[in-house]
């Protein structure tokens, strides 16, 4: 019996360093005194949303600064449990890297408690504007309204059955902030048009955004938006029925070329590089940002195949202007 | 508004969307069934799922043959089923625990093997859908019964399959005994252990199928974690069903109902807050769970080990 018990703690063991081995992952170590920079996040590195996006910035980031040498990235994905996140970021902090990022703001009660343990270390979280008032926290967020209002605007302009269709996680933070983004673009440029809102309380239930956005298509919808990491199953609906797409936080281009119009995209490394040169010159924190079309954090990144009407083109390169220069209100 | 529920496109909706939902926990569940009617309990069928998900897409997306493709989704199931036998049935290892480590196990090296063996989401051409000549042109139920994919046909058709395996051949009475009365069994002259490791690896090679269903059939791509649950809920539903096929597939509908109802309780704007729609299932379970299950017993065996007493 006692051997069985040993065999089994064993394979459990096993278990556990197996399911360990997919989530962190380090660059190459440096040569001499590189900036260190830790990142958190809830999904994976390339789950063509909200993960995805940060990671792609800090490639950016490190592309800029001349390498792995210079600009040292490590991040643990998938910490979808926030007390391992928790554990990892202490972990980070005292490591002594210099930027420790908790890319979610279900990490925020999570910094507030290890920041002023190490007040050498600058941390960074999002999305949110609360640095709890800590002199070595910094807080950034996207304003994803502009995109959802641009791209909504596109939308509501291409839709002939004046039905659209939007699958949401759940109706907080980022997510409301697109879809309310989204609706007020759509009536903006069609008052009489009909949004539909699905929010189906997952991040990740894939199954569920598919039947989602067939519920929409059923409704009605021949175009389709929908935020974070789940929507891969509903862009494979919007795909199969022939309806439009439109992305947010990366570039959902790739997953349906001949139907997805355009994609808002998160340009992280805007805020990031901001972050970075205020640590350089000694200041660990204690400020937030926010990307917006206007700094160049967030862009609307058009499907090459795809052919827009030129008068659409038109109305959201001036719905993006007019969104630049504080003549739209998006919210 | 409320009225708007009882068109004919929001019924035809409600119950086409609940058909597919349903397919992945009618073979996960029917799966488990047949291991818990032997005895073992198989908390491991989301990790079963995830890896039998994962294998279906990469054979896919490399060779385009989707027979193939739900084979080896079958294969790598069977193989985790094995294991899981290996430790419950040899081993005597307690089986909740247990199946929670395959669990971890499944998620892990599914997620590792996509990081390594492909490095981001991305689509397959998976099951096309089959539209059965004249059937599916009549209106309504066409959309609803006759125009889905093989792998929904097939998961309906396994409901009498297992039906008929569990109560009707000697088979079946053996997978019954052993979870009733093992010692009983096996004065008889029934291999306990030979049953049990044919349910397990039985109820790992559905899962396996459940996992490809999501990635080939329903889906169309692979993602890491992409069962979200849905291999606990088959769990659930099992108990929910009362050990028989036909009512896990009572149970697997009326949970997969009432998920599309809420999604079209939503899209109507009917003004129920998001959050207590995306409840209502799990509260409506719970419900009927309530109400049914202090009737039903369980097999007698079930999660004790079998050991004999020579």
């Amino acid at each position: 019996m006692k051997n069985t018990v040993r065999l089994f703690v064993l394979f459990v063991l096993l278990a556990l360093v197996v399911g360990a081995c997919g989530a962190p992952a380090t660059e190459a170590p440096a040569m001499e005194e590189p900036f260190r920079v830790a990142v958190v996040m809830p999904s994976a590195i390339n789950d063509l949303a909200f993960s995805q996006s940060m990671y792609d910035a800090l490639l950016r980031i490190q592309e800029d600064m001349g390498g792995s040498e210079n600009f040292e990235i490590v991040y643990s994905e998938n910490m979808f449990v926030v007390d391992d996140a928790s554990a990892a970021l202490r972990d980070y902090a005292s490591q002594g890297f210099d930027l420790v990022i908790g890319h979610g703001s279900q990490y925020g009660s999570s910094l507030q408690e290890i920041a002023p343990d190490f007040p050498e270390t600058s941390f960074a979280w999002g999305t949110t504007v609360d640095t709890f008032g800590l002199p070595n926290v910094f807080a950034y967020e996207a304003a994803s309204d502009q995109g959802g209002y641009v791209n909504g605007v596109i939308a509501a302009s291409l839709s002939e059955s004046n039905t659209m269709g939007v699958v949401g996680p759940i109706e907080t933070g980022d997510a409301k902030l697109y879809v309310d983004g989204f609706v007020a673009g759509a009536k903006a440029t069609k008052p009489d048009i009909q949004v539909n809102v699905n929010y189906i309380g997952s991040f990740s239930d894939v199954a569920l955004a598919s039947e989602a956005a067939n519920t929409h298509v059923s409704a009605g919808a021949d175009v389709l938006t929908g935020t974070a990491q789940m929507v891969v199953g509903a862009i494979g609906v919007a795909e199969e029925n022939n309806v439009l797409w439109f992305g947010t936080q990366s570039n959902q281009t790739s997953l349906a070329p001949s139907i997805v119009v355009a994609s808002q995209v998160y340009h992280w490394e805007v805020v990031l590089a901001e972050i970075i040169e205020l640590i350089n010159a000694g200041t660990l924190g204690g400020q937030s940002f926010v990307i917006d079309l206007a700094n160049g954090g967030e862009m609307i990144e058009f499907n090459p195949d795809y052919a827009v009407p030129a008068e659409v083109q038109a109305l959201a390169d001036t719905t993006i202007q007019g969104i630049i220069d504080g003549s739209i209100a998006t919210k | 508004m409320i009225s708007d529920l009882f068109s004919v496109t929001v019924l035809v909706g409600i119950l086409a969307s609940g058909i597919r939902l349903a397919t992945p926990y009618l073979y996960a569940a029917i799966g488990e069934t047949f291991g818990q009617r032997s005895g073992v309990l198989n908390l491991g069928v989301e990790g079963q799922m995830l890896l039998g998900a994962f294998a279906a897409f990469y054979v896919a997306r490399t060779t385009g043959n989707l027979g193939l493709a739900v084979l080896v989704a079958m294969l790598v199931g069977a193989i985790m089923g094995l294991a899981m036998a290996f430790v419950t049935v040899n081993l005597h290892a307690q089986q909740g625990i247990s199946g929670i480590g395959f669990y971890l196990f499944g998620l892990g090296l599914s997620d590792l093997l996509f990081q390594k063996m492909l490095g981001t989401v991305e689509t397959v051409r998976g099951f096309p859908k089959i539209h059965i000549p004249v059937l599916s042109d009549i209106p309504g139920l066409g959309e609803i019964f006759f125009s889905q994919n093989l792998l929904v046909y097939a998961a309906y058709l396994l409901v009498p399959i297992a039906w008929f395996v569990l109560n009707k051949t000697t088979l079946g009475l053996k997978i019954r005994s052993v979870g009733e009365n093992p010692e009983a069994a096996d004065s008889l002259g029934v291999s306990v252990a030979g049953i049990r490791y044919f349910t397990i690896v039985l109820a790992g090679t559905l899962s396996g199928i459940a996992g490809a269903s999501l990635s080939i059939a329903l889906l169309n791509v692979f993602q890491q974690n992409m069962t979200s649950g849905l291999g606990f809920i088959a769990v659930a539903l099992v108990y929910f069903g009362g050990w028989r096929p036909w009512g896990v597939l009572g149970g697997a509908l009326l949970f997969s109902m009432v998920n599309s109802l809420q999604l079209w309780i939503q899209v109507l704007g009917i003004p129920i807050p998001s959050d207590i729609a995306v409840m209502m299932p799990y509260v409506l379970t719970i419900l009927v769970l309530v109400a049914t299950v202090s009737r039903v017993r369980g097999p007698s065996a079930l999660t004790k080990p079998f050991e004999r007493e020579d």
